[in-house]
């Protein structure tokens, strides 16, 4: 099934009018000996073929009845209006906006999600977007490499792993050294980042630390960003986006450039993506700032508009000496964001952060009280809890069997938190799954 | 286009004005309306070295870049800071109010290479 | 309230390209920011109560600490599910987008984005699925991946695929980190630090280059639009890394010595990279793998009619050539319980595979690393998936031979009035200049393209490629039909009259549309990039003075 809409003697005109004799001819500058052989691609199939098979390989995939995995991903309620916003054709068919007489409902949704996000984080600039939290982590560092003018960044233990390994990517093209920071994960420790380590830190760009951590653990924000800034360096926060209707905000506590994962605002967990990376940082670092921005400006007539500004540091402009070579970013995610925040707003936002860590503390003392499980780490944390109970990974893969998926098995990445398990709830957690975990563990105690 | 007589041009489009062993250099009216309106002007540092041909600096417009390059080596001992409110006035004033640096020659002889408001014309012609 | 209008057109009764909800001169804001519509307490979504037995239960939990918590909520906007809706509705009419409006913006392949692809899409199996669920939970997900990998390997003659660059420059971005790996693994990663980009390249193919410590070096094209050979010849040498090139170019051709370019390539030991933007020209004609190219990213927003979304999400899986395939990031979805050719052979034939087993493969020692969190942007598999099993073997050529054949025929029916610097067979995109309209009425290629706006028409690319001078970047695509093309025809014909009998009329284009031409001096100058609230003091400006910008290296 192909979507041309060309007819034979649609075909046979514009083949005449070209002058040449058939298809074939237009494809004669092709080299004889670089031409394609045969090729096992499959048959076409029409529309309810296709759907067959695209049900099928989704009958193949179990959605979890119960879960309480995050990890980086987290299932929350996405308003029926976001799906409607995103869903527009005028949004979802156009593309970057070159031509802003004719993208300015693209153009002034971007310049409103700056605006959240500004708001959301404190801070007094926001980029358009990037792929996702670990590549808007990765620029993070990169960008505080060109305003420090140094070539090393330390990361907290505490960061979500994935991200550091997409950081050490980065990093390993031009040669940038990355420093671990440790969090303390011993047993009685507190799972997070000592401020007087970043005070050791020789010559680095900048610190990069998790608020919540990936443990779930609430980081001394504060203190660590005094403790970078006295060594010269940047503060990157990367943050948790819903929990900032209760927490802090980066601008708050001293963040420089603040990197984090949008997926929390009304973006589905689709295995993995597309989501949304949000970046934000200080009006005096933006002109180092990658990705692209959209200004306010008038038109000759004095009516407000708005276009892509200070494109200048962009690849398609400076080439090689651009701060990025970030083109397409997520736009269509960001206006999810957008959406989304807009349809909680700063209640809903509230309500869904408080419920969340409600959710998290039912779990936890749930769990506790029926001797099941401890809690690995001391202290306040939301929403990810991280348990303890052996054999942790056997029992994780037993009720994985029944629907039920007992969070995310930690010791494979981090051989320290043997038999923990890190547990998330948000506010679409209920009373029922956790009385459906606890019984299950019950049975298999 | 006309071009000051008592100015030295070079061919990456900057001007120098001497005045003893101090040099005032800023771009060409040239170089500022290829660029078009300009934005943004990376100004060089109060003590930086600047080398001969090396680059000290940017300039900005809304669609193009294009790196400063040094017409003669010397230390910076003032910049234009009317620039960074108004980078407009390099298209508005470029000899004049928009003025880039002012630079402490470290050797005079380097104004031999550079062309004379004839030769400069002819090159952009 | 009340909003701008732009002045109707009087010239050659051509009708708005926009209806919107137009009335008045008075008022100078075409739709109010949210902020703006904001009201202390107004509400749209709302969410439960927390439950007597949850806080009960978590009583002995652990509280927030009063020293984290936020002294201020965040001001978000407070409206009604209606006023959003409204407000992010009429913003859409502001856009001009494919599904109302020919788009023929080149080297971005504005195709029709087929529905049946969003309905897959949003499939819950697929769309609920979580990256880090067990994988007897994911197989369905894993083998959507696996086969998208299988057919792409197939379409582009590669041995490998990984999906899991998020757009075509992070494709370019990994492809060229591979190559540092690859180097480095053969003794020669301090030697060979530079990459040639011919002088028609994406801009983020230089941008990508420095972004993995390489210097660029630019190869000029020749004067029929290919590369120059000699010139590539005389770059090339042991400190070479890579070639960047796109082929079909940006010019729209195809170089036609690419056998030899790839031969000078390999004898210098550089690895071979092809920019695939432009592989909608070529299904079924050229397999880049096939022939000695080593790495390639696609773009599945462009070629495989994934939504471009208004800048993203796009998609940009790189295939590569056996001796790239170590270094391709990890984790890779693999078949490890099935037989390929079996598995396929059942997909194919919308067979059971139950039998099949997969799984992410991590344990990949030469590998570069992750690109990206988890392993991409599955949603943009999904359709694309859909969209090459739609297709099928036939439909993909066919998309290549109509695709081609409406650039052709917009060459032969404009190149009377517009320049044509390289005037030959083009593949899927044709380059005119605005030239002549500039030397002989002063009439400039953006004066062109605002004119077009005034048509409902979105303007080809403009100003690109860079060695094109006023350049108009025509790619109409596969799936317009013949009227469509035939429109635009005549309206670059009329714009091409227009600027020869009125060239101020152009100067005043658009006036059709929400805004005019709006001034982006001042928004560079002054950058205004956020809402300020009413009870906000100064807001910082962006400093003149802007640190180093070139990446550290060591």
């Amino acid at each position: 099934m192909t979507y041309s809409p060309h007819t034979d003697a649609d075909r046979a005109r514009m083949l005449d009018a070209v002058g040449v004799a058939s298809v074939e001819d237009l494809f004669a500058d092709i080299p004889a000996g670089v031409r394609a052989g045969a090729w096992a691609v499959p048959p076409p199939l029409v529309e309810q073929e296709v759907r067959a098979e695209l049900a099928r390989l989704a009958g193949r995939n179990r959605i979890a009845e119960v879960s309480f995995l995050g990890a980086g991903a987290y299932r929350h309620l996405i308003p029926s209006v976001v799906g409607e916003v995103i869903g527009r054709s005028e949004f979802a068919t156009s593309y970057t906006p070159y031509q802003p007489e004719v993208s300015q409902g693209t153009l002034q949704s971007i310049y409103e999600f700056q605006s959240l996000i500004c708001e959301l984080t404190d801070m007094e600039v926001a980029t358009a977007s990037h792929y996702d939290g670990a590549t808007a982590t990765a620029e993070a560092a990169m960008m505080a490499c060109r305003l420090t003018r140094r070539s090393r960044v330390a990361v907290s233990a505490g960061v979500n792993p994935d991200y550091r390994r997409v950081l050490e990517t980065y990093c390993a093209g031009p040669g940038i050294e990355v420093v671990i920071v440790p969090v303390d994960l011993a047993e009685g420790g507190d799972g997070t980042t000592d401020p007087a380590a970043v005070a050791d830190l020789q010559e680095v760009a900048c610190l990069i630390a998790a608020q919540p951590n990936y443990y779930g653990q609430l980081e001394p924000m504060r203190e660590l960003a005094d403790a970078t800034h006295a060594t010269g360096a940047q503060f990157v926060a990367v943050v948790e986006p819903t929990s900032l209707a209760l927490l802090e905000a980066p601008g708050t506590y001293g963040a420089d450039i603040v990197a984090a994962e949008g997926q929390p605002l009304g973006i589905p967990i689709n295995f993995g993506g597309p989501y949304v990376g949000l970046m934000a940082a200080r009006m005096a670092s933006v002109r180092q700032m990658p990705g692209r921005l959209v200004g306010a400006t008038r038109d000759a007539q004095g009516r407000k508009g708005y276009v892509l500004t200070l494109q200048a540091r962009e690849q398609h402009i400076r080439r090689e000496k651009a701060a990025s070579n970030i083109c397409t970013n997520q736009a269509l995610m960001a206006l999810a964001a957008t959406a989304y925040l807009i349809a909680v707003g700063p209640n809903g936002l509230r309500e869904v952060a408080e419920l969340s860590m409600t959710q998290a503390r039912q779990l936890a003392g749930a769990l506790e009280s029926a001797g099941l499980a401890e809690r690995r780490f001391g202290g306040a944390s939301r929403p990810a809890v991280a348990r303890r109970r052996p054999p942790a990974a056997r029992r994780h893969a037993t009720l994985a069997e029944r629907g039920i998926v007992a969070g995310h098995v930690l010791e494979r990445a981090e051989p320290m938190l043997r038999d923990t398990l890190l547990l998330a709830a948000t506010e679409l957690t209920t009373d029922d799954d956790i009385a459906c975990l606890v019984a299950a563990l019950e049975e298999t105690r | 286009m006309a071009y000051p007589d008592d100015l030295r041009y070079s061919k990456e489009h900057e001007w120098v004005r001497m005045d003893g062993s101090r040099a005032t250099i800023g771009i060409t009216g040239y170089a500022a309306d290829e660029l078009g309106d300009v934005v943004f002007v990376e100004l060089p540092e109060v003590g930086a070295t600047l080398t001969q041909f090396g680059t000290f600096g940017v300039v900005e417009s809304v669609k193009a870049v294009s790196d400063l390059y040094a017409p003669i080596s010397g230390e910076v001992v003032e910049v234009n800071e009317a620039l960074r409110d108004a980078p407009e006035l390099l298209n508005a004033d470029a000899y004049g109010e928009g003025w880039i640096a002012k630079v402490e020659l470290t050797d005079t002889d380097q104004l031999d290479g550079l062309m004379d408001a004839a030769a400069y014309a002819e090159a952009t012609a | 309230m009340s909003v701008a209008e732009a002045p109707r057109s009087n010239a050659s009764g051509r009708g708005a390209a926009f209806s919107g909800p137009n009335a008045g001169d008075d008022l100078t804001v075409v739709e109010p920011l949210i902020f703006e519509r904001s009201r202390a307490e107004r509400r749209a979504v709302r969410f439960p109560r927390p439950s007597e037995r949850a806080r009960a239960a978590g009583d002995g939990q652990p509280q927030l600490p009063a020293s984290v918590l936020r002294a201020q909520a965040p001001r978000l906007p407070e409206v009604s599910e209606l006023d959003m809706l409204r407000h992010f509705n009429r913003l859409a009419r502001l856009n001009m987008a494919i599904d109302l409006n020919f788009y023929p913006l080149g080297s971005c392949t504005m195709k029709y984005n087929p529905k049946v692809n969003e309905w897959a899409a949003r499939l819950p199996g697929l769309a609920e699925s979580h990256p880090l669920d067990p994988q007897a939970l994911n197989q369905g997900s894993l083998e959507l991946m696996w086969l998208l990998a299988e057919l792409l390997k197939e379409i582009s003659g590669f041995e490998a695929v990984s999906l899991q660059p998020a757009a075509g420059a992070h494709g370019e971005l990994t492809g060229m980190l591979m190559t540092r790996a690859y180097h480095g693994a053969h003794g020669e990663g301090e030697q060979r630090m530079k990459v040639l980009v011919p002088d028609s390249a994406h801009g983020t193919n230089p941008a990508t280059a420095t972004m993995v410590g390489y210097q660029t070096v630019t190869i000029r094209s020749n004067e029929r639009g290919g590369i120059d050979l000699e010139a590539l010849r005389s770059a090339l040498g042991p400190d070479v890394a890579a070639l960047m090139i796109t082929n079909p170019s940006t010019l729209g051709i195809f170089e036609d010595q690419i056998d030899q370019v790839l031969a000078a390539v390999r004898e210098a030991g550089a690895i071979a990279y092809m920019d695939g933007a432009n592989l909608n020209a070529i299904l079924g004609r050229f397999r880049p793998g096939q022939v000695g190219f080593d790495i390639m990213h696609f773009n599945l927003h462009k070629t495989f009619s994934t939504p471009h979304g208004g800048g993203g999400p796009g998609a940009g899986p790189v295939g590569v050539s056996e001796r790239m395939e170590p270094f391709l990031p990890a984790p890779m979805p693999v078949l490890i319980d099935g037989d390929a050719a079996e598995v396929r052979a059942n997909a194919w034939a919308g067979r059971s595979t139950a039998g099949a087993r997969f799984a992410l493969n991590d344990a990949r020692p030469q590998s570069i690393g992750k690109v990206r969190s988890l392993y991409g942007n599955f949603g943009m598999f999904v359709r694309a998936y859909t969209y090459i099993r739609s297709n099928g073997d036939a439909g993909l050529r066919t998309i290549s031979e109509d695709a081609v054949l409406a650039a052709n025929y917009l060459r032969v029916k404009l190149h009377d009035v517009y320049d044509l610097p390289y005037d030959r067979l083009s593949k899927h995109e044709v380059v005119f200049s605005g030239r002549r309209q500039k030397r002989e009425h002063g009439v400039t290629t953006l004066d062109i393209a605002k004119a077009i706006l005034d048509h409902g028409i979105h303007p080809p690319t403009i100003y690109f490629p860079l060695i094109v001078e006023e350049a108009l970047m025509v790619e109409p695509t596969e799936t317009e039909s013949l009227e469509t093309l035939d429109h635009f025809v005549d309206v670059m014909r009329e714009i091409a009259e227009l600027a020869a009998s009125d060239p101020a009329a152009m100067k005043r284009a658009p006036v059709t549309t929400p805004v005019g031409r709006l001034d982006e001096t001042a928004a560079a100058r002054r950058p205004d990039l956020r809402y300020v609230f009413p009870d906000e003091g100064d807001v910082p400006d962006a400093p003149s003075m802007a640190p180093a910008r070139e990446a550290p290296t060591t």
